[in-house]
């Protein structure tokens, strides 16, 4: 009896001391370091992916499939695979630069100026989100402001400044898994203050020891409608992608 | 008595020429301005009817609230339906759908790479149905620069000012970028057929016409359109009609965001408004013009009767009555009226007729208009235009004379030999 009761402190005091290292640890996180913590996990150095997106537009909904390589964060090569009007067309990111060919037109068109401020398939992302630097702290200067839990997850609230005008969305809130360094929730904002888009996360998931989102709800606040929802339904990550890949000429082929 | 007066004021030019060529001049502006406003006016909701909302327009009702922002994901759905119904209950009016959309029109070079893009906003009418009404409502024979109206499917116009920025000839290939209904980016390869110029500087500038079902099709618009825009048989607005139908049409309607809305032309994007500014602005013009006529004729008046103090004052001397008298000079004053305000309406109108058949080009005014309004105004001579400023300057004359000849009343019997000494 005695020595269970030895062995129970034993077990209470490691596991006090533990809360206490884990809490002590991640209070003394800064926020910029949070936001590395976030890049190490989810940033891979490559990845497929097929993915769904659900578009709740004002008057129904539409479901697009789409195949992703990726390679770092500046090459990115998409074909969608349905519906059967978007099958076919494939959009190949290079750095800045975004290309995007239409079978139905055979042609490769820049997407570039105003053009970048669509949406992409009709979603709640346009293709200035897609163009992104993914590399938050590259982006913006973080500050954790607060804890809440968001999905039955503890969070780190954190409020993003961009470091200089031209970046889209001038400030973001994020609330950050404090276990898996997953985004969990983001508001993002205009300059003036006005709340702009919304990122909800549903599911997260673990592939090949890293945190990854696989269901979320991206919603343009100013847009009618109740958003896309974006599933990933299979990932690769650190995949052997060819490299001719991405190239404008593999868009045609 | 008439005649007499009448003598005198043709052998005294000093008292019937210079308030007969007052009259003129302002019967002469008040005529030509209400006839060249009226054209304006009728050209404005000419154009507004032709290009952009009808007589009446079928919308859904949450189209109709960003209209302006040709929002494709809130169009009508299944038009035939809707198109049928609307011919068999509406028979006095042309039917027509419509899609309009934004976009950018890019053209490729030789090895299909973008080589120039511009913005252009466009047209889906129908083109390609034979006698087709767009032909006539938009003016498309008589716009065509180069090139011809399409004649089968694929085949756009394209207005000459954005085919020399963009450097295409009729036969080349451009590719619309647009959006679906849905939100997708829309790529759609078209032929160039012609090239057009409405002379409306806010369609010039980057105008796209195509027939509706490239458009459907382009934009995923399948049996869909964003409006259906009717126009009277003899293409003349009439708002209490096109308020009944309106009305009858909007109460077999529910009222969800996605059901189909009638509004008339006056109530579309403050053309109402517009017209009644106009209006209000024609009124006042000529309010104006008879009370600074007045004031004019009456000081003309002053003067002359001062010049006339010893007629007048001979006149009343030898027995005749101070109203007679009055009267007298109340008659010359309609003469001259008369004669001032039928010269002012001839040369009124004379200039007016001119102004309605060469127009008058105020295009270096409209380079960054957005309103549908051709670039040449002209005017248009109504009933009202010949009676517009005839009687103004007939009833300032008179009033002019009026007040100035209450003067003749003061003149004392007593002492009006003693004024004739001096």
């Amino acid at each position: 009896m005695k020595s269970v009761k030895r062995y129970s402190t034993i077990i209470i005091l490691f596991l006090v001391l533990g809360t206490l290292k884990f809490f002590g640890q991640s209070r003394s996180l800064s926020g910029d370091q949070i936001l590395l913590h976030v890049d190490q996990n989810m940033i891979s150095d490559s990845k497929i992916v097929i993915s769904r997106m659900v578009i709740h537009g004002r008057r129904d909904s539409r479901t697009i499939e789409a195949k992703t390589w990726q390679r770092g964060t500046n090459e990115t090569f998409t074909e969608y695979l349905a519906p059967a009007r978007e099958k076919g067309t494939k959009m190949l990111k290079l750095k800045d630069m975004l290309w995007m060919y239409s079978p139905a037109t055979d042609r490769i068109i820049l997407i570039s100026g105003h053009m970048l401020r669509q949406s992409v398939m009709g979603s709640d992302l346009s293709y200035e989100d897609m163009m992104e630097d993914p590399h938050l702290p590259n982006l913006y200067l973080a500050v954790v402001v607060g804890e809440e839990i968001v999905n039955e997850r503890p969070c780190w609230i954190l409020d993003l400044t961009a470091k200089n005008e031209e970046i889209s969305y001038h400030s973001r809130k994020v609330w950050i898994d404090k276990v898996h360094y997953v985004i969990m929730r983001e508001h993002l904002f205009a300059k003036g203050g006005k709340l702009l888009k919304t990122i909800d996360v549903r599911e997260i998931t673990k592939v090949q020891n890293r945190w990854i989102i696989k269901s979320c709800l991206y919603k343009d606040v100013l847009k009618e409608g109740n958003g896309t929802e974006f599933f990933i339904d299979s990932i690769i990550l650190d995949a052997n992608i060819p490299k001719y890949l991405f190239t404008k000429a593999s868009l045609k082929k | 008595m008439i005649r007499f007066l009448l003598k005198g004021l043709i052998r005294d030019y000093s008292r019937s020429l210079f308030p007969a060529l007052i009259v003129a001049i302002g019967v002469m502006l008040t005529v030509f301005l209400h006839a060249y406003l009226n054209g304006a006016v009728t050209m404005v909701i000419q154009s507004a009817a032709h290009y952009s909302t009808g007589h009446v327009r079928v919308t859904t009702n949450a189209y109709a609230e960003e209209a302006d922002h040709m929002p494709n994901d809130l169009a009508l759905m299944w038009i035939d339906s809707l198109l049928t119904d609307l011919r068999r209950n509406f028979p006095d009016l042309h039917w027509t759908p419509r899609i309009k959309f934004g976009g950018l029109l890019d053209i490729p070079d030789e090895k299909g790479e973008t080589r120039v893009q511009a913005p252009i906003f466009g047209y889906g009418v129908v083109l390609l149905a034979p006698n087709s009404y767009e032909w006539k409502i938009l003016n498309i024979q008589d716009a065509i620069v180069k090139g011809r109206i399409p004649q089968k499917s694929g085949e756009i116009l394209i207005t000459d000012e954005l085919a020399e920025r963009l450097g295409i000839l009729p036969g080349q290939n451009a590719t619309l970028i647009s959006s679906t209904m849905h939100g997708s980016m829309a790529l759609s390869n078209f032929i160039i057929a012609g090239t057009v110029q409405f002379g409306i500087a806010a369609m010039d500038r980057g105008a796209i016409i195509a027939d509706i079902s490239d458009i459907q099709y382009a934009l995923d618009m399948q049996q869909s359109a964003g409006e259906i825009i009717g126009l009277f048989q003899d293409d003349i607005y009439n708002n209490e009609q096109a308020v009944v139908i309106a009305t009858q049409f909007n109460l077999r309607q529910s009222h969800d965001s996605f059901s189909a809305n009638m509004r008339t032309l006056r109530t579309e994007g403050g053309i109402g408004d517009y017209l009644d500014i106009v209006g209000a602005a024609s009124g006042l013009i000529i309010v104006i013009f008879v009370l600074a006529m007045s004031i004019v004729l009456w000081n003309a008046g002053l003067t002359g009767n001062l010049r006339r103090y010893g007629e007048f004052g001979l006149r009343l001397a030898i027995g005749e009555e101070n109203a007679h008298v009055y009267r007298s000079i109340i008659v010359e004053s309609f003469l001259v009226g008369i004669s001032g305000s039928l010269l002012g309406t001839i040369i009124g109108l004379a200039g007016a007729y001119y102004v309605q058949i060469y127009g008058i080009n105020v295009g270096t005014m409209m380079e960054r208009s957005t309103m549908m309004i051709t670039n040449v105004i002209r005017a248009q001579v109504t009933e009202v235009t010949y009676l517009i400023g005839f009687l103004p300057g007939l009833l300032a004359t008179l009033l002019g004379s009026a007040l100035s000849g209450v003067g003749i009343y003061k003149r004392k019997t007593a002492q009006l030999f003693k004024e004739l000494e001096v």
